[in-house]
């Protein structure tokens, strides 16, 4: 998708003042939160587990050649094909590739992050090939021609009436007195039309959530089975996963799965756990005949040499931004790409450029939820903090900001002066002020008083205060 | 407590400074209170942390550095503020590592660094204050002070002593207001809303009075509540844990 994350300011105001997004959106706070707690209050050893899933995905990433070079072993074993992709270009087209040769008509797809990253559907389409989302957000946002708006609930954004129309609108053979107002009757309507088309495709992508080193499997989880049909059922299976997604065992994803689930829905697991390891065996009943791995970099093997290292032990259960209280504001699309919320501030940067996303690590009060809920402990705050010393040694930060800071720094590096200047600025407030203790407007405060008052200060500081009481006790 | 009387430097923080010098003085008499002889160092001004969020680390060392040196020698350093002692306590290793004149410094001065409401109770043992307010209050947790140093008990511990007190909690009390320094101007579209949400929670509290122990963000929730037209009075817990609720609350004139 063509990122708009250089106009987060616009996309954020814009947001906020959708009252169809902020009805969709207090879903996110009273769902995912709650849940979560739960699960977690449920399992004494979370806390551990999450230790031991961090130290697990260090070591991966501090070996991370050595378990890619034993997972495609094991993927060539087994009789399917890594390729090998350094950008999403690439990776495009080795998709696109593999669907002509086989002369694909028609793709399902599992939900996938990464073909989202790539921009997989809009490169399928421009060549005649129809991609088909089987997951139910993924399909419905596809209707309605919408990137995701949340990494695990892509349409989080909409309310059950919207889905109700958009399935009216475009299933036309729909009866009209057929009932779609509860969520089991939107489930079964997109069952029922895409029913036939896990049965069409001639080939099937899906993400992975693991890639296992020591068996050249792949892993996803879903809660609708249609991960299970879209790889099983074509052909051809496709996987497309990004690099960082290898653990070296089972063992080790069996770990991180324990907290994957309890962080992203609160369930104890998803409701589908799928391996998949190379095509269809002669003793198999059923399975695919080629097994293709699309295996993208697209930044990440920089990433992994620098300071956002961290945040590539991301398991991508969305726990950071279903805490986000400016994701809660503001929803997904506002940050203008692919991956939303407080991992989206430290991924988009590293991945399309700090130029192009430099708003998402400032937009954010560095409140810290987001760190103490996410299960692979990536310091989140701190990354954006790299991400504002970055641009600010870039001279990328606003003129007017960076002034202001300079303006304040002065004074603050000399407290003699500082406190001379700040006692009068204060004291002319104060009196400015008068009677009433607060100010409507201010100005150069525009940013703060268009939405609140400004507590005017009670007059004289404390330090001049302080030193008077100390010549007072001296005389 | 202990018989010798530790000497605690006061890191005032610049917004009590500026705005509202009867917190830094309820400081004063609480760690007073609490066996502390009490000095405050006039080569203070600000802890950085508007540079260092900024990602002015230059700035934001000098600064540093400076602080470094006026709390020197302090048995310990309390900030009436959980954002300000977190930026000291556990921001200034980061900031000084690999620094060789002032790494080790950053790191003994953050072990002696505290927040206000947790020194007194965690590091003086107190359990209790001497003082009245008559009323319902709700507490807001500031978000360093909460994530960063644990504080959440010990405020409501010792508003709990409080004679004529009651404490309703908030909901979402540990959700962040929207304050977050620059933030709030940068974004003042995303930081209305969390304001709001935020106020509507202590609307629904029902309480009189609404209490925090950070200054930037009582300021915020304050000037939302005004505006609003809203009766909640907002004033930092050191206030009311002191006995010291005579000056008008944060954004109310004197003569109404």
């Amino acid at each position: 998708m063509e990122s708009t994350a250089h106009a987060f300011k616009a996309n954020a105001r814009a947001a906020v003042q959708d009252p169809q997004l902020k009805r969709a959106l207090a879903h996110v706070k009273t769902g995912f939160i709650g849940k979560r707690a739960k699960a977690v209050a449920r399992l004494p050893e979370f806390e551990a587990l999450c230790d031991a899933a961090r130290d697990i995905k260090d070591h991966t990433l501090e070996h991370l050649d050595l378990y890619l070079e034993r997972y495609e072993e094991r993927v060539t074993a087994q009789g399917g094909q890594v390729h090998w992709c350094p950008s999403a270009a690439d990776a495009r087209e080795a998709v696109l590739d593999i669907c002509r040769r086989v002369g694909a008509k028609t793709v399902t797809k599992g939900k996938s992050m990464i073909a989202e990253e790539i921009a997989l559907n809009e490169h399928l389409e421009a060549n005649g090939i129809t991609p088909i989302e089987t997951d139910l957000g993924e399909y419905i946002i596809q209707l309605r021609h919408e990137p995701p708006s949340h990494i695990i609930a892509p349409a989080v954004h909409l309310t059950k009436d919207l889905i109700e129309a958009e399935f009216r609108a475009k299933h036309t053979e729909l009866p009209p007195e057929r009932s779609l107002s509860e969520p089991r009757e939107l489930v079964d309507e997109a069952r029922r039309v895409l029913r036939d088309s896990f049965l069409a495709a001639d080939v099937g992508i899906t993400g992975a959530n693991f890639l296992i080193a020591e068996t050249g499997s792949s892993v996803i989880v879903t809660n609708e089975g249609n991960g299970d049909l879209t790889q099983a059922l074509p052909k051809v299976h496709i996987v497309v996963a990004s690099l960082e997604k290898v653990v070296p065992t089972f063992e080790d994803a069996a770990t991180i799965l324990r907290v994957l689930a309890r962080s992203a829905t609160g369930q104890e697991f998803s409701t589908y756990t799928t391996v998949s390891t190379g095509p269809k065996r002669p003793e198999d009943r059923d399975g695919p005949e080629e097994y293709h791995v699309v295996l993208l970099d697209n930044g990440r093997s920089e990433m992994l040499a620098g300071p956002f290292r961290d945040a590539l032990r991301c398991i991508r259960c969305g726990a950071c931004m279903n805490h986000c209280p400016v994701y809660h504001a503001i929803g997904g699309h506002a940050y203008g790409w692919v991956y939303p919320g407080p991992i989206g501030a430290v991924l988009t940067p590293s991945l399309l450029g700090v130029e192009e996303a430099g708003d998402l690590p400032n937009a954010s009060t560095f409140c810290g939820r987001c760190e103490a809920v996410c299960p692979m402990r990536i310091p989140l705050p701190k990354m954006m903090r790299h991400w504002r010393e970055q641009e600010f040694e870039r001279h990328l930060t606003p003129r007017p900001a960076r002034w202001a800071l300079k303006f304040w720094a002065f004074f603050a590096r000399r407290p003699a002066l500082y406190h001379f200047g700040a006692g009068l600025k204060m004291r002319i407030l104060a009196a400015c002020a008068g009677r009433k203790g607060r100010f409507r407007s201010l100005p150069l405060a525009g940013g703060w008083t268009r939405a609140r008052d400004f507590p005017a200060p009670q007059g004289r500081t404390f330090q001049s205060l302080w030193a008077a009481r100390r010549r007072g006790r001296r005389a | 407590m202990s018989e010798t009387r530790p000497r605690v430097g006061l890191f005032v923080t610049c917004l009590v400074d500026l705005f509202r010098p009867s917190v830094g003085f309820a400081a004063v008499k609480l760690l007073e209170q609490a066996g502390c002889t009490v000095a405050v160092p006039r080569a203070q001004t600000c802890c950085g942390q508007p540079a260092y969020n900024s990602g002015d680390r230059a700035d934001a060392q000098a600064i540093g550095a400076q602080v470094i040196a006026a709390f020197a020698g302090f048995d310990y350093v309390v900030a009436p503020s959980g954002s300000c002692a977190a930026m000291i306590r556990e921001h200034y290793p980061a900031l000084f590592a690999g620094n060789p004149a002032l790494e080790e410094k950053s790191q003994d001065l953050a072990a002696r660094t505290y927040e206000l409401v947790s020194f007194l109770t965690d590091v003086r043992g107190v359990t209790g204050v001497d003082a009245t307010f008559e009323g319902r209050v709700t507490y807001h947790d500031a978000c360093s002070g909460l994530r960063e140093l644990g504080v959440h008990a010990q405020p409501r511990r010792l508003l709990a002593s409080v004679r004529g007190l009651s404490l309703t909690e908030l909901d979402d009390a540990e959700v962040c207001c929207g304050f977050g320094g620059a933030f709030c101007v940068k974004y003042p579209e995303i930081s209305d809303r969390m304001v709001t949400e935020k106020v509507e929670c202590v609307e629904r509290a029902g309480a009189g009075t609404l209490l925090a122990g950070d200054l930037g963000c009582l300021m915020n929730m304050a000037g939302k509540l005004k505006r609003l037209g809203s009766a909640v009075m907002t004033r930092h817990v050191a206030e009311v844990l002191a006995g010291m609720t005579g000056d008008p609350a944060i954004g109310e004139g004197k003569g109404r």
